[in-house]
């Protein structure tokens, strides 16, 4: 499904992404883990179309397209969602109306007719459950005052609408408490489906005790340096990542 | 170039969509401007002698007066004397129905998605359009008349209740108050008259769509909008012109007047030609509109939506003279290309409690100016008196500017006066955020402008409110920095 080859990005000239290969098939979960600034969240935001980042080298394969010629409406059309980090707020459009904006472009991009109002409402209280958010909070405008756990809520909950082929979470476990990540894990795992892949972006293991991954990479440098299993997440959590910034750079 | 300046570029090429004109006969006065020429259409709208005495003395004064510059706009001098003060078209005899418009009239307002008849027969709103200079057709009259309420042109309102107008007229605007209003004491054309006898809320909305439609044709609207006590009026205008290569110069003036318990409030959606691109052509909107609450607990409420003409210089007010009323300015102008914007409110508290509220949202794109100009007025018996302004401004790209000049006197220490401002840009975050939700960049803008402009936008009527939106979303369009 995803197909990633040496892929190389920069920022205002300086590299942070140096030749990353990774390959996503249907139906599968990977974990991408490593420590502070290696290149994490550079990586979910170039694949979602970030402008500011410069890819330099490699390429990228979306269902047999190539995802870094499309543009981000359009990649997201295809099926790509980024769950952000920071959700950002945009006042006076309520939750409701964005989303109804959204699922009905990329409705028209896959030659679907638009949603009604009606439809759509009944669409939104199904999905509404899987996330167990409030209607209420739907009618508020887009994150306005939203708390760090409703924000990272109403995007799985956008995720859920918008029913995406692959998922990127892009450290959707930081400012959650344990009853907000049991929620918001849930959500993701319901969603979970052997059409779909899901790709977790995390510096804590913590997250992988609810959604569990059948690929864990460890990201160091802008290089995926590691990969493994469930295990490797454990051995992490156990004894960080020094150990393996040791063998990286013992290597260099 | 970004792809920001890109979508920016594309943005400012956008032709104005209503940009045509329709070739009609006129009938129009020779161009300049002197007493003859007032008295020429003084008598060719049959009016009485008291009504040209006026206006002649309305061009003495204004004879004496000097073209104001302290608004923050420039342009080229207006050759006044190069305009023609009127114009009708020529077959004018006053219709009894809409069968008897002229088809091509009617054909423009079906162009501008303006159908009388389907406004008639859908929306139920008394519809007096403006073309040029004569009213030519005006609906739900009958209705409107079994409550004794007058919606009619300014002409008919001369010749029907003279003794109406000539109460009112020029009592909440002096011909004296400025260079822009005395000229159009001197030569208006027409306009609206409308009329809400005491005790009764009018039950439609009632809506005029101004149009320019004849080359160097100055056109000076006057609309006079008298509520006695108690009652209730909501009044809209809409106004969309063709495109010129000259400039046009539109110059009016609004007066209404609240008594005791009275509310009105007007609405305006203005789309007049910008000018192209290059910011060639274009209309001159220089507008005096003010209301009086003269009456205790009388209520006043401006809204308004900008987003046309070159040069706007325009400050709907509110007088709170009776105690206990209420001011209100809803605004959203929206500035691109070289269109330069000049507008606020000036809200003048004379009567105890009185409050007011502004609500002003600026928008500029391309390399326009937009500013924001208020003032706030406590007099020495206003005790009690309230008020709070907010001022947003929004940029779009790098080359535009937006400025606020707030002004606030206050002569009575129980005052309570709050001044809010804050400036934005449309950031990066916001609209990759809706990219990556599958959203064009530009639904982007038009969801991020509509959220921004959304407290003005709701104080609109319903049908307005939805032609605004789609307004704004086609003003828009694209534009980001």
């Amino acid at each position: 499904m995803l197909s990633i080859k040496n892929l190389h990005a920069s920022i205002e000239g300086t590299p942070i992404l140096r030749g990353i290969n990774l390959e996503v098939k249907p139906g599968e979960v990977h974990a991408i883990m490593g420590p502070n600034g290696s290149g994490k969240s550079t990586l979910a935001s170039v694949l979602a179309g970030r402008e500011e980042y410069e890819v330099t080298e490699g390429s990228v394969n979306f269902l047999g397209k190539d995802l870094l010629d499309l543009a981000p409406e359009d990649r997201a059309r295809e099926g790509v969602f980024l769950a952000f980090q920071y959700p950002v707020e945009i006042p006076g459009v309520s939750s409701t109306n964005f989303l109804r904006t959204a699922v009905n472009q990329v409705r028209e991009y896959r030659g679907l007719e638009p949603l009604d109002a009606v439809k759509f409402l009944s669409e939104m209280k199904e999905k509404m459950k899987l996330v167990e958010i409030d209607q209420k909070l739907l009618s508020r405008a887009l994150n306005e005052g939203f708390s760090g756990g409703e924000k990272k809520r109403n995007e799985i909950f956008q995720m859920a609408m918008l029913e995406p082929k692959l998922a990127i979470l892009d450290e959707t476990d930081s400012g959650l408490d344990i009853d907000a990540l049991r929620v918001v894990s849930n959500g993701v795992n319901k969603l979970k489906s052997n059409e779909n892949a899901t790709i977790v972006v995390t510096h804590y293991q913590r997250l992988l005790d609810y959604i569990v991954p059948d690929y864990v990479h460890v990201l160091y440098k802008g290089r995926i340096v590691k990969s493994g299993t469930k295990e490797l997440a454990l051995e992490l959590e156990e004894k960080g990542y020094d150990w393996i910034k040791e063998e990286v750079d013992a290597a260099v | 170039m970004s792809k920001d300046n890109q979508i920016l570029e594309e943005f400012t090429s956008k032709e104005y969509e209503h940009g045509w004109s329709v070739d009609m006969e006129v009938d129009e006065a020779p161009p300049g401007l002197n007493e003859e020429i007032i008295k020429w259409i003084s008598a060719k709208k049959e009016e009485p002698q008291w009504l040209l005495d006026w206006r002649l003395k309305a061009f003495k004064t204004w004879s004496e007066m000097t073209e104001p510059e302290w608004a923050n706009v420039t342009y080229p001098k207006i050759d006044l004397q190069a305009l023609r003060y009127y114009s009708a078209p020529k077959k004018s005899k006053k219709p009894k129905s809409l069968d008897e418009i002229d088809p091509e009239l009617l054909q423009i307002y079906e162009r501008l998605g303006i159908s009388l008849n389907e406004q008639k027969k859908l929306q139920g709103i008394a519809v007096d359009a403006v073309l040029d200079s004569v009213s030519v057709g005006t609906t739900f009259k009958e209705t409107l008349s079994k409550l004794g309420i007058i919606f009619c042109s300014f002409s008919e309102a001369v010749k029907e209740h003279p003794e109406l107008v000539k109460q009112y007229l020029g009592s909440v605007v002096p011909m004296t108050d400025n260079y822009y209003a005395a000229l159009n004491s001197a030569v208006f054309s027409d306009g609206s008259f409308c009329f809400i006898p005491a005790g009764v809320r009018c039950p439609m909305e009632l809506s005029t769509y101004f149009r320019i439609n004849a080359a160097n044709t100055g056109q000076f609207e006057r609309t006079l909008i008298v509520a006695e006590d108690s009652s209730y009026v909501s009044y809209l205008e809409g106004c969309t012109a063709p495109q010129r290569d000259e400039n046009q110069l539109h110059a009016a003036v609004v007066e209404i007047y609240a008594a005791k318990n009275a509310e009105v409030k007007y609405s305006t959606v203005q789309n007049w030609f910008p000018g192209d691109k290059n910011g060639k052509g274009g209309i001159y909107n220089f507008v005096t509109k003010r209301g009086i609450c003269a009456g205790d607990n009388s209520k006043i409420s401006w809204t308004q939506v900008e987003t046309g003409s070159a040069v706007t210089w325009k400050y709907p007010s509110c007088i709170l003279k009776g105690d206990n009323s209420v001011g209100e300015f809803y605004s959203v102008a929206v500035t691109n290309n070289y269109q330069q914007a000049d507008t606020g409110t000036k809200m003048i508290h004379i009567g105890k409690n009185t409050k007011s509220r502004i609500v002003s949202k600026g928008i500029s794109a391309g390399k326009s100016q937009n500013s924001y100009r208020g003032q706030v007025q406590v007099m020495k018996r206003a005790t009690n008196a309230r008020n709070f302004s907010q001022c947003d401004s929004l940029l779009m790209g790098d080359r535009c500017g937006a400025h606020t000049f707030p002004y606030i006197d206050i002569q009575n220490s129980s005052a309570k006066v709050e001044h809010e401002a804050t400036t934005s840009k449309i950031g990066e975050d916001q609209l990759f955020y809706c990219n990556q939700r599958g959203i064009s960049t530009e639904d982007a803008v038009a969801l991020i402008v509509n959220g921004y402009a959304k407290e003005v936008l709701n104080q609109l009527p319903m049908e307005f409110a939805v032609e605004a939106q789609k307004l704004l979303a086609l003003t828009l369009e694209g534009s980001v920095g």
